[in-house]
């Protein structure tokens, strides 16, 4: 008696819920829904990640390997790989500090002020933007600017506007595949509405029943290289990662 | 005749006394003043060209685009077989490849954490090798505060008021925090060898001198360099020249469909220079041009004076039967003789104190403390072949001019009149 009471909750609810979903409704879904969507498939728990970055310059290309522990959103960890002159470079982000070890002179340098806008390895990322908390509902507030498509996939267009001032970008434009939640596309503007950065998916892979943006093009606007591509080799979801990883005595071994 | 003069000079010091002194005094400040302007502007010129600019500069084409924020991703690669070309095709200058960058200098503790960091301008130079011009063009022996130069790899000088600032000790080891040509943060660690005072107070805010291979290696810039300056023989500018040469290097190696390939830019070309050495032109020309008037109305005035004094005299000479032109040559006469020996004096004394402040000169550096240009703090005056003869413009053409036009009066005198002049 008490079973079937509890599996008519259980169904009510979930009907209740499913009825209430943006998707099966007529209605179009909330800016802030589909953002919190996006920040879900973002950020989700452990992962240990093998990616490439080729940073396409003002006189050629080169290409860096990195290898990435990375848990949750506050907590990574990656060791460059490749090229020679790169390897064994290390970086630590704990929640908002980041430190870099360099094993030639074995010294580990805390990255902050202005060295949070050098770029990651030559290419159009900067250190700011990887510290930045990828829960963006955190930071912005969004509106629904309209839809299009972005690699054949038809999406919905969100504008975000900081809700605080020490984001690196108060402004930017989401173009999120309406299937997948996946961002196919970003600009992100400054506070005059210059474009500064943008960023565009080649292509997205399922990897272990996720759908993953797995080579993307970063553009500094302001560089005149053409852009750095990211991509991601392999990836593995739930990995186990020991806590000594997350350390800074990590980074001198 | 001259003689004559002299001697009624030399006797009556009311007639010589007056308008000598103020002709060398207008003199000798006419002088001083146009070597201690001349001493800025080449001091400022000196040291752009010693620390910055050189006489001739090659850089990639691209660079020079953006010099101003030295980009050294567009550095120039192969630049070991140009600055071997040009030290083939024109032994005569003095030629040395430069890196300049920027960054932070981090000094650890004893468990390797950041113990003090502030901003560093960097300039990388050949320290090491013994043939190298560096050393002297910098100065470096001179300015030398404490320790000793570099001798070996992975050595570098820092300003000193940086030192002090950080607490950094001599033989302790500081680690540069910079961008490599292909733009990555690097890190690289260096050992102080000394610390230098450049006399520029915008170089000694913050500046390291590190060997030109040592940064290489760090920022990751096998055989580039960001300029390769050129020092004509003298050590002095010439415009012409460097023009010609620069001229006949872009010629034949200068390719406009690439923006990597070298190109040569004189001082005058390089960005902003040229309108600031005509605007500096200008202001100086234009400072010793009213300069030199004023001169010329005071000495014009004693002149006028003089005459105006000598009234009664020029009187009794004309009622004695003198001819009026007669009069009027020997007042004339005798004013170059005044002039003359006034501009000599003036000239010699002028000299002699311009040649004083050529060589000691007068340290300035609390009035430049925060200045950006590169100046140095000790302000010295330059003799120059100019400054022989500047001061005979007023002293000669001023006296000339006041006993010319005071003379005319002597025209306008009436014989029949002079002598209830006289008796008045």
């Amino acid at each position: 008696m008490r079973n079937t009471s509890i599996r008519a909750w259980l169904a009510a609810t979930a009907t209740i819920m499913m009825l209430g979903h943006p998707l099966l409704t007529a209605q179009a879904p909330s800016a802030d829904w589909i953002l919190g969507r996006v920040d879900d498939t973002r950020t989700s728990g452990n992962k240990i990640i093998l990616s490439e970055m080729i940073i396409h310059g003002r006189r050629g290309s080169r290409s860096v390997r990195t290898k990435s522990w990375i848990q949750g959103v506050e907590r990574s960890f990656s060791e460059y790989l490749d090229p020679p002159r790169e390897k064994g470079t290390k970086m630590l982000k704990l929640s908002d500090q980041l430190w870099i070890y360099s094993p030639a002179t074995d010294r580990t340098i805390l990255i902050s002020g202005h060295l949070l806008r050098q770029s990651v390895m030559g290419s159009d990322l900067s250190y700011e933007d990887m510290m930045e908390d990828p829960v963006l509902a955190k930071s912005y507030q969004t509106g629904l600017a309209g839809e299009e498509a972005v690699l054949e996939r038809a999406c919905w267009k969100l504008e975000l506007t900081a809700r605080k001032t020490e984001v690196p970008y108060p402004r930017r434009m989401l173009w999120v595949d309406k299937e997948r939640f996946v961002v196919l596309k970003e600009e992100r503007f400054a506070k005059s509405g210059k474009l500064l950065k943008t960023t565009e998916v080649k292509s997205v892979r399922r990897m272990q029943g996720r759908w993953i943006p797995d080579r993307v093009v970063f553009k500094d606007v302001l560089l005149s290289g053409q852009g750095t591509e990211f991509i991601i080799e392999s990836i593995e979801f739930d990995a186990i990662i020991p806590a000594f990883v997350f350390s800074k005595a990590a980074l001198r071994k | 005749m001259i003689k004559f003069f002299i001697k009624g000079l030399l006797r009556d010091r009311s007639r010589s006394l007056f308008p000598l002194l103020t002709v060398v005094i207008g003199v000798f400040l006419t002088v001083v003043f146009y070597c201690w302007v001349q001493g800025l502007v080449g001091d400022m010129l000196q040291t752009t060209a010693r620390f910055d600019a050189g006489h001739v500069k090659v850089m990639s084409r691209a660079y020079a685009r953006e010099a101003d924020q030295i980009p050294n991703d567009l550095a120039l690669l192969g630049a070991g077989g140009v600055l071997g070309q040009l030290r083939r095709d024109h032994p005569a200058l003095t030629w040395t490849s430069r890196i300049r960058f920027g960054g932070l200098l981090d000094v650890p503790d004893e468990k390797g954490e950041t113990k003090a960091q502030a901003p560093v301008a960097g300039l990388a130079v050949d320290l090491l090798s013994p043939s190298s011009p560096e050393p002297g063009i910098f100065n470096l022996a001179g300015g030398l505060v404490r320790g000793r130069l570099p001798q070996h790899p992975g050595e570098i000088l820092v300003s000193d008021d940086l030192a002090g600032r950080l607490g950094l000790e001599l033989g302790g080891t500081v680690t540069l925090i910079g961008s490599s040509m292909y733009g990555s943060l690097v890190t690289a660690n260096f050992t102080l060898a000394g610390t230098i005072r450049f006399g520029v107070a915008a170089m000694d805010r913050g500046m390291m001198v590190a060997d030109l291979e040592d940064v290489r290696l760090a920022l990751d810039m096998q055989d580039a360099a960001g300029e390769i300056l050129g020092f004509l023989p003298g050590g002095f500018y010439d415009d012409v020249r460097a023009a010609k040469l620069a001229e006949s290097f872009n010629a034949a190696l200068e390719k406009e469909d690439d923006p990597f390939s070298p190109t040569m830019k004189t001082l005058r070309g390089q960005s902003g220079l040229a309108d600031m050495l005509d605007m500096m032109n200008a202001v100086v020309g234009a400072l010793v041009a009213i300069f030199v008037l004023a001169m010329c109305v005071v000495l014009w005035n004693a002149g006028l004076m003089g005459n105006i004094r000598r009234y009664g005299e020029i009187g009794v000479r004309l009622a004695m039967g003198e001819a009026k032109g007669r009069v009027y040559r020997s007042m004339i006469a005798e004013s170059l003789v005044l002039g003359f020996i006034g501009s000599l004096i003036g000239t010699a004394l002028g000299l002699v104190l311009a040649f004083v402040l050529q060589a000691k000169g007068i340290n300035l550096g609390s009035l430049f403390e925060n200045a950006t240009l590169l100046m140095s703090t000790r302000m010295r005056a330059r003799v120059t072949p100019v400054s022989f003869f500047i001061g005979f413009v007023p002293g000669l053409l001023a006296t000339l001019a006041g006993a010319s036009i005071a003379g005319l009066g002597i025209f306008k005198r009436q014989t029949s009149r002079l002598l209830k002049e006289l008796e008045a």
